[in-house]
C-alpha cells in the first residue's frame, strides 16, 4: 500500500516517469501489430462465430433438469429431425439450452415434447424459440448506426471543450482501436456474437472516450501556455500528465473491471450462456484495451499531432539550446 | 471562504439531497398507498420474470414502406385482440421505425399467439339477421336506447327490432340450421370466437358487434377491406355546400371495389330492414353496420350516425388500416421460464453484490478512512437508482431487464471512478502543501471540471445510444445515462459535502495515516497544525502551481522557472 502512494507521490513530482510519450514508436508499433492480428485472426479461424439472432433458428431451453448430458438433447432433436446439427449449452446449474435450425411450428412442438420426456421433466418446463435470422442484424445494423452518430457527435464535444480538433482525432483513434481489438478478441477465440455482446460492445465506446477525457483534461491543464516556457516542451508536459493520473486510471479501470469481472464469473459459473455472460465478456476486454489505449496511444498520438506546430517545434528548440 | 460558509454549503447540499430522496419515496409512497399503480418493487422485463416475447415484422409490397401511422394502427388492433384475449399485463410496442414487439408475461397458449401473429382481416358482408348482444330478459320489448349507441347506422338500429330477438325467428334464407342455432344461443357478452379464429368467406357466419350490444347473422364476404381505397372522417356538407355539425366517416372503394359495392348495394337496397344493412367486420366482429340509404355505385360512400370527431376518425382509421396489405410476420418468438428468469435476476443481483463488495474492499485499501465516502456515496447513489427505476416504471412504465441490469452494474464502476479522480485531485493539492481544507475546495473545482466533462460524453453515448437503437440496446443505454446523472447528483450533492464536513473533523484534517489523507504518506512534511501547514524546504513551491491552468494563469516569472525546474526532474528520469 504505502509503495503503492509512494509511487503515486513520484508520479506526481516527475521523481518517477514511465516514457509513453517518447516510446511511442514502440506502442504505435504493438497496436499496429495488434490490429493486424486482430483482423486476420478472424479471417484465419474462419469469421465470426454469430449467435442464433444472427443466423436465426429454433431455440429450446429445458429447466430443472437431473442432468446436463448434452448427449440426451442430441439425441432427442436427432429422434424428430435427423438432418440437423443441435447445439447444446449448459445454461445455469439445471437447465439446458439446444439450438437447431429453424423448424416448422409441428416440429418445433415435436422437439420440445421429445426433449421433455429425454430429460423426463414436464414439456412445461421446455420453453421454444424462435428467431428470426435477420433480427440480430437488425438490431446490430441501429446499433452501428448509432455508434456511427456517438463518435461524431463526440468528436465535436470534444473539440468543442478542448478548443482542438487534435484532441478529438487522437480519442477517436484510440476509440476504434479498442472497437477493432475487442471485436478481433471475439473472432480469434470463437466467442459467440449475440447482440448482448454488441451492447457491452457498445458500452466500451462511452468508457474509452470517457478513461481518454479525463486523462485529455489533465494534458490540457499541463499544456497550458506551455509555449512561454523555457524549461519543459510540450512533450514532457504530455507525459508528465499521463503520468500523474496513471495511478487514476490504474485505480479506476480496477474499480470498473471489478464488477464486470464478477458478473463474468457469475455468469460463466453460474448462468452459463446468457445475455449477462455475453455483455460482461465484451465489457472485460474493453475496458482493459480501453484503458491500455488511453496511455499507450491516445496521449502519445496527441502529443504527435502536435509537438509539430511551429509554435511548439519553437519552444522546444529553446528548451534544448539551454539544456 | 470562511469555514462556516463551507459548513453551511455543505450542509445545505446535504439537505437538498435528503429532499430529493424522500421526495421519492414521498411520491411512490403515496402512488402505493392511493392504489395509482405504483410499487417500490421495479417492474421486471420478460427476460427476468419469465414469459413470451414476441418480434413482428411488416410484410409489405416491395418499394413501399411502412408509415409510423400505419404501426400505431397496428399495435392498437393488436393490443385490442390481446386484451380480448384476457391476457393481462401484456405490453406492446413499436420498435424502432419497423417492428412491433408483443411482450406476454407467462406462458400464452397457441391462441393468443395465433391471434397477435394473424393480420387484420377487414371484410364486407350483408346482413341477414340480427338482434340484440345479449339475451336480455326484457327481449321482445321495445328499444332501450343504450343498448345500441354507437350503432352507426343514421336509421335503424339493432335493438329497434323487436322480432328480431324472439327467441323463435323465422328461418332466414341463406342461413343454415347450424348457424341459426348458434346465432340463437349467442350471447355476446361471454367469448364465443376462438382466437385467430378465420371464417369462410364463402359462408353466413353469425357474429356479434365489438362492444357486444347488437348480434348479427351475415352473409358471405361481398367486398374485402382491400377494396378500400382510402376512408376518413369529416363533417356532413349539404348539397349548397354548407358544412353541418354531422359527423361522418368517407370511404372511398378501389376501382375494383367500386364494382362489387354497386353490386351489394344494387341487391340489398331494395330489401327490407335489417337485410338492407350491410356490416363491416375486423378480425371477425361488427364494427359498424349501417343501413343504405341509396344504391352506390360512384365508388364513394358515406356512413353517418351518432358520431362525433373522435368516434368518426377512429372508425375511418380502423377502415383505412385495418383495409392496409400489411401483415405481419414473426421475426422472432422467445420464450422465457419464470424460473430462468428469476435465476437469472438472482445471479445479477449477486454478481453486483460482490461487485460492489470488491470495490469496497479496493477503495478501502486505497483510500482508507475515505472508503467511507466512496461507500457511503454508492450506497446513496443505489438507493436513488432504484427510487427512479420504481418511479420510471410507474410513470413511464418501465421495465427493468437483464441489459438493465448489467448496466446498473458497469454504472459502479463509473459511478466510483467519479470519487477518484476527485480523490486523486485532493492528494494532489495535499501533495502541493495545502491543507485539507484548502485542498478539498481547490480539488473539487478542478475535479468537478473533468466530471462534468467525461459525464457529458458518457450521457452523449447514452443518448445517441437511446434514440438510435433498439431492443435490449436500448435498455441499457437508458440505465447508463439515468446511472450517469445520478452520478453526478450524488458527487456534488453527497461526495463533496461529506469531503468537505470530514475535513473539519480531527482525524482527517490532522492526516491520520488511516485516514487517506496522510501528508506523510502522499509526501508533505512539515505540518504544524490545523489549518497552518508550512511547506517544507524540500517540495518546490511552484509545483503547486504547476498541474493547474488557473494558477498558471497568474504565475510570477519566478514561479514559472521553479514550476519548470520541477519538470526537468522528470526529464532526467523518464527511462525509470
Amino acid at each position: 500500500m504505502s509503495k503503492f502512494s509512494d509511487l503515486g507521490n513520484d508520479l506526481y513530482t516527475g521523481a518517477r516517469s514511465f516514457d509513453f510519450v517518447g516510446r511511442r514508436k514502440v506502442w504505435f508499433g504493438v497496436a499496429s501489430l495488434m490490429l493486424v492480428l486482430a483482423i486476420v485472426l478472424p479471417i484465419l479461424r474462419g469469421g465470426y462465430n454469430f449467435g442464433i439472432e444472427f443466423r436465426g433458428g429454433s431455440e429450446f431451453r429445458v429447466a430443472g433438469v437431473s442432468s446436463q448430458s448434452q448427449q440426451i438433447a442430441i439425441d432427442a432433436v436427432h429422434s424428430v429431425v435427423p438432418d440437423t446439427e443441435p447445439l447444446v449449452s449448459n445454461v445455469g446449474t439445471d437447465s439446458i439450452r439446444v439450438q437447431t435450425k429453424q423448424l416448422t411450428d409441428l416440429k418445433s412442438e415435436d422437439v420440445r415434447v421429445a426433449l421433455a420426456k429425454a430429460y423426463k421433466v414436464e414439456s412445461s418446463s421446455v420453453a421454444s424459440s424462435f428467431i428470426g435470422a435477420n433480427w440480430g442484424a437488425d438490431v446490430t445494423g441501429k446499433a452501428l448506426n448509432g455508434l456511427i452518430v456517438f463518435i461524431i457527435l463526440a468528436a465535436l464535444l470534444m473539440a468543442l471543450y478542448f478548443r482542438t480538433l487534435k484532441m478529438s482525432l487522437a480519442a477517436v483513434l484510440a476509440l476504434l482501436h479498442d472497437l477493432v481489438i475487442t471485436a478481433g478478441v471475439y473472432g480469434a477465440l470463437g466467442f459467440e456474437v449475440t447482440p448482448a455482446a454488441v451492447i457491452g460492445f457498445l458500452t466500451i465506446l462511452g468508457y474509452s472516450l470517457y478513461d481518454t477525457v479525463v486523462v485529455f483534461d489533465k494534458i490540457r491543464e499541463n499544456t497550458f501556455e506551455v509555449e512561454f516556457s523555457e524549461k519543459v516542451t510540450f512533450k514532457q508536459q504530455v507525459n508528465l500528465a499521463i503520468n500523474q493520473t496513471l495511478v487514476r486510471s490504474i485505480n479506476t479501470s480496477i474499480v470498473a473491471v471489478l464488477p464486470v469481472a464478477s458478473i463474468l464469473f457469475i455468469g460463466a459459473t453460474l448462468l452459463g450462456a446468457g445475455t449477462l455472460r455475453d455483455i460482461a465478456l465484451a465489457l472485460f476486454i474493453g475496458i482493459i484495451v480501453g484503458t491500455y489505449s488511453t496511455l499507450f496511444i491516445a496521449a502519445p498520438a496527441y502529443s504527435a499531432f502536435r509537438e509539430g506546430e511551429a509554435k511548439y517545434r519553437k519552444a522546444e528548440q529553446k528548451v534544448l539550446a539551454k539544456a | 471562504m470562511s469555514e462556516s460558509a463551507v459548513t453551511k454549503g455543505a450542509r445545505k447540499r446535504l439537505t437538498w439531497l435528503g429532499v430529493l430522496i424522500i421526495g421519492l419515496v414521498a411520491i411512490i409512497g403515496l402512488g402505493t398507498a392511493t392504489n395509482a399503480g405504483a410499487s417500490f418493487a421495479p417492474k421486471l422485463a420478460l427476460d427476468l420474470q419469465g414469459g413470451t416475447q414476441i418480434i413482428l415484422a411488416p410484410v409489405v409490397q416491395a418499394g413501399t414502406k411502412v408509415t409510423e401511422q400505419q404501426l400505431t394502427q397496428a399495435v392498437a388492433i393488436i393490443r385490442q385482440r390481446v386484451d380480448a384475449s384476457g391476457v393481462s399485463e401484456a405490453q406492446i410496442n413499436t420498435q424502432g421505425n419497423n417492428n412491433i414487439v408483443v411482450s406476454i408475461p407467462g406462458t400464452p397458449d397457441e391462441n393468443t399467439l395465433r391471434l397477435i401473429r394473424s393480420s387484420a382481416k377487414l371484410e364486407f358482408r350483408p346482413v341477414l339477421e340480427t338482434s340484440q348482444g345479449v339475451p336480455a330478459a326484457s327481449a321482445g320489448t321495445s328499444a332501450t336506447p343504450s343498448a345500441s349507441p354507437t350503432a352507426a347506422s343514421s336509421k335503424a338500429t339493432a335493438s329497434a327490432k323487436p322480432s328480431a330477438s324472439a327467441s323463435a325467428t323465422p328461418a332466414v334464407a341463406g342461413v343454415d340450421a347450424a348457424t341459426q342455432k348458434f346465432f340463437d344461443s349467442l350471447d355476446c357478452s361471454k367469448p364465443f370466437r376462438a382466437a385467430g379464429q378465420v371464417d369462410d368467406p364463402t359462408l353466413p357466419v353469425a357474429t356479434c358487434d365489438t362492444n357486444g350490444y347488437s348480434k348479427y347473422v351475415l352473409g358471405p364476404v361481398e367486398v374485402e377491406g382491400t377494396d378500400v381505397a382510402d376512408a376518413n372522417a369529416g363533417t356532413v356538407t349539404t348539397s349548397t355546400g354548407a358544412s353541418t355539425n354531422t359527423w361522418a366517416v368517407n370511404l372511398k372503394f378501389t376501382a375494383n371495389g367500386t364494382t362489387k359495392f354497386a353490386n351489394t348495394t344494387g341487391h340489398l337496397f331494395p330489401l327490407k330492414d335489417p337485410q338492407n344493412r350491410f356490416a363491416i367486420t375486423l378480425d371477425g366482429y361488427v364494427i359498424t353496420a349501417p343501413t343504405l340509404q341509396a344504391v352506390i355505385t360512384g365508388g364513394t360512400a358515406q356512413i353517418t350516425g351518432n358520431f362525433d370527431k373522435n368516434t368518426s376518425k377512429a372508425l375511418a382509421d380502423q377502415l383505412k388500416y385495418g383495409s392496409l396489405p400489411i401483415g405481419f410476420e414473426v421475426q422472432s418468438q422467445e420464450n422465457i421460464s419464470a424460473t430462468l428468469g428469476t435465476e437469472q435476476l438472482q445471479s445479477g443481483l449477486l454478481a453486483g453484490a460482490i461487485g460492489l463488495l470488491l470495490v469496497i474492499i479496493y477503495s478501502f485499501f486505497q483510500y482508507r478512512g475515505l472508503a467511507i465516502v466512496t461507500v457511503g456515496s454508492l450506497v446513496v447513489a443505489a438507493i436513488i437508482t432504484y427510487l427512479m427505476i420504481a418511479l420510471l416504471s410507474w410513470r413511464q412504465g418501465y421495465h427493468l431487464s437483464l441489459s438493465g441490469v448489467a448496466g446498473l452494474i458497469v454504472a459502479i464502476g463509473i459511478t466510483a471512478d467519479s470519487f477518484i479522480v476527485y480523490f486523486e485531485r485532493v492528494r494532489d493539492e495535499l501533495r502541493d502543501g495545502r491543507s485539507l481544507g484548502a485542498s478539498v475546495e481547490s480539488g473539487w473545482k478542478r475535479a468537478i471540471r473533468t466530471i462534468l466533462v467525461s459525464d457529458g460524453v458518457s450521457l452523449l453515448a447514452a443518448i445517441v445510444l437511446y434514440a438510435l437503437t433498439v431492443g435490449n440496446v436500448r435498455g441499457f443505454a437508458f440505465t447508463l445515462g439515468l446511472t450517469t446523472l445520478i452520478d453526478l447528483a450524488v458527487v456534488i450533492l453527497f461526495t463533496h459535502p461529506m469531503l468537505e464536513l470530514l475535513a473539519k473533523t480531527k482525524f482527517f484534517s490532522s492526516g491520520h495515516p488511516w485516514s487517506g489523507f496522510d501528508s506523510k504518506a502522499l509526501g508533505a512534511t512539515s505540518y504544524v497544525g490545523r489549518g497552518a501547514f508550512r511547506v517544507s524546504g524540500a517540495v518546490p513551491a511552484g509545483k503547486a502551481a504547476k498541474a493547474s491552468k488557473e494558477a498558471n494563469k497568474r504565475q510570477t516569472l519566478a514561479e514559472r522557472k521553479a514550476a519548470e525546474n520541477a519538470a526537468s526532474v522528470s526529464k532526467s528520469e523518464k527511462s525509470n
